[in-house]
């Protein structure tokens, strides 16, 4: 479905990706892990077209996407929740949903908003509170229920965990688990390596902007070894 | 009492042409971080079309959306043929290009039109008085601020419930993360400046109606007090430039009433006084009246 290959990636002087490759196929959870400074989101940057790769290709349902519009892309099928989360303060938590389907038919936003009432029940209990007072959870469950307002056929998302609760880190693993019981494509950056390949079909780790290893998430998460070597600490760790 | 409910009158008069033209600077910033110097110039179109429009035999009635119209596609027009190009560039580069605008406006009405002021009719009614009580109004004023509201109010309405109006605030905000919604970056500062160009023509319709005459640089003192205003009121915030419009209005219009008559030629010590109250104010609020937290400064 989302075939990335040997992407370099630069801000300016600074070459943040070279030439990384990845795949993920329908139907699959992808986790992306590596330290710090790998270049974990400028790959999702890249893929979702807020950054054009130096040279390298990037293409989806076999269309060559690279360097598309991200406004082109979203209505491609393809969703990013940003790092950082990057909901609109200034709106409500209705208004930033009814933008996340700014690409769907008015009926179909409707309907969208319903559903993400009924699945997101902390966001129903805010529909009208500006969005810049909402806690780190909710925030985060505002972002994807934001992202997921275009029905994308593959969704990106960028350190969803980051800097959240350990309850709250529950509970966004047990949305990225339902999301993938309902089919949903998945492309997960994530800090809490361990348990993210757990849940994952197969895993990327990333180092200092090359793609060192790749395989079953459940084997390359076990593979404690490895892991010592590149990232130096395989216990899950909570939010910062 | 009747000298301060007319001069409250007149402040809000004022007051409210400034917020209108404020609130177009601070869409502007908004999407682009542009403090568009050449937004005054939109007036000075304003006031040529109805001009051309009256040499033509055209009449009061039609006079309100020709304005409009013209200020709606001249404000495009500038985004398209070059605010655009310099879109990723630093502030100051589009702050450059602005006063280029600014600057080739005023050249093009001298060289093509004329130097000089050009008069048109101004309808019939505007300064017919009334009186409520021992207060006499005059149509316009109530005319000004009947209109200021009702754009204000539809502005309102287009920000809140549009998804036009959805996509302009988030992109305000954080461009990106909009974008990343599917909104298209042309689109949103196209339809951005179209709307500051509607709500400049409306000041315009406005301006032109108090004193009809077109003049090249007719637009620069206007710009100055919406520029004041909107920094007053906090670039970037929407109602705060329409708060910063009316407190500037007022704040002018009570100096000029108020000051103690010294001599002839102290009136002008009004504008002196305002500009030292905006001074000392941003000394204590240095981000005016709404901070916009995310708005980088320029």
């Amino acid at each position: 479905m989302l075939e990335v290959k040997e992407i370099t990636t630069r801000y300016g002087a600074i070459t943040a990706l070279h030439g990384a490759s990845l795949e993920v196929r329908q139907g699959e959870l992808v986790a992306l892990v590596g330290p710090n400074g790998a270049g974990k989101t400028t790959l999702l940057n890249t893929v979702a077209g807020l950054l054009r790769p130096a040279t390298g290709s990037v293409h989806f349902d076999g269309a060559d996407i690279t360097g598309n519009e991200p406004a082109s892309l979203v209505r491609a099928g393809l969703a990013l929740v940003p790092e950082h989360r990057r909901i609109f303060k200034d709106l409500t938590v209705e208004e930033n949903l009814r933008l996340g389907g700014a690409t769907a038919t008015k009926a179909q936003r409707r309907e969208r908003l319903d559903e993400a009432a009924e699945v997101f029940p902390v966001l129903r209990a805010k529909w009208n509170t500006s969005a810049g007072f909402l806690s780190g959870g909710e925030a985060q469950q505002l972002a994807v229920g934001r992202a997921l307002m275009s029905n994308p056929r593959l969704l990106l998302l960028d350190e969803p965990t980051l800097g959240l609760a350990p309850t709250i880190v529950d509970v966004v693993f047990e949305l990225l688990g339902r999301l993938r019981e309902q089919g949903r494509t998945m492309l997960v950056v994530e800090q809490n390596a361990t348990r993210a390949l757990q849940l994952a079909d197969r895993g990327y780790l990333l180092r200092t902007g090359h793609v060192v290893a790749s395989g079953a998430g459940a084997a390359l998460a076990a593979d404690t070894g490895l892991f010592d070597s590149f990232i130096g600490d395989s216990t899950p760790r909570s939010g910062t | 009492m009747t000298k301060l409910v007319q001069t409250l009158v007149d402040g809000l008069g004022v007051g409210s042409t400034y917020a209108l033209l404020a609130l177009g600077i601070s869409l502007i910033f908004g999407v682009m971080h542009l403090v568009n110097f050449a937004h005054g110039e939109l007036i000075t179109v304003g006031a040529y079309a109805a001009y051309f429009f009256f040499l033509h035999g055209g009449s009061w009635w039609w006079m309100p959306a020709v304005i409009i119209t013209m200020a709606m596609i001249a404000s495009v027009f500038t985004e398209l043929v070059a605010f655009r190009w310099v879109r990723n560039a630093s502030p100051f580069t589009l702050l450059l290009t602005s006063f280029a605008i600014e600057r080739l406006s005023h050249a093009l009405w001298q060289i093509f039109v004329s130097p000089k002021q050009r008069p048109f009719p101004k309808p019939a009614w505007v300064f017919n008085q009334f009186k409520i009580g021992n207060v006499s109004f005059e149509v316009m004023d109530i005319v000004t601020i009947s209109v200021t509201v009702a754009t204000l109010a539809i502005t309102a309405l287009v920000f809140k419930r549009t998804l036009f109006g959805l996509s302009v605030r988030a992109a305000a905000e954080d461009f990106d993360a909009a974008r990343l919604m599917g909104v298209r970056a042309n689109r949103v500062i196209s339809g951005a400046f179209a709307f500051a160009g509607l709500l400049a023509g409306v000041a315009a319709c406005l301006i032109v109606m108090r004193s009809p005459a077109a003049e090249p640089s007719m637009g620069s003192d206007w710009l100055l007090k919406a520029v004041i205003a909107a920094v007053i009121g906090g670039l970037g915030s929407f109602s705060g430039a329409v708060v910063g419009g009316i407190v500037l209005g007022l704040l002018e219009t009570f100096t000029r009433a108020y000051l103690p008559e010294v001599a002839t030629g102290w009136d002008k010590f009004s504008t002196a006084l305002v500009f030292i109250l905006i001074a000392a104010f941003f000394v204590v609020r240095p981000d005016g009246i709404f901070k916009v937290s995310h708005a980088e400064r320029v």
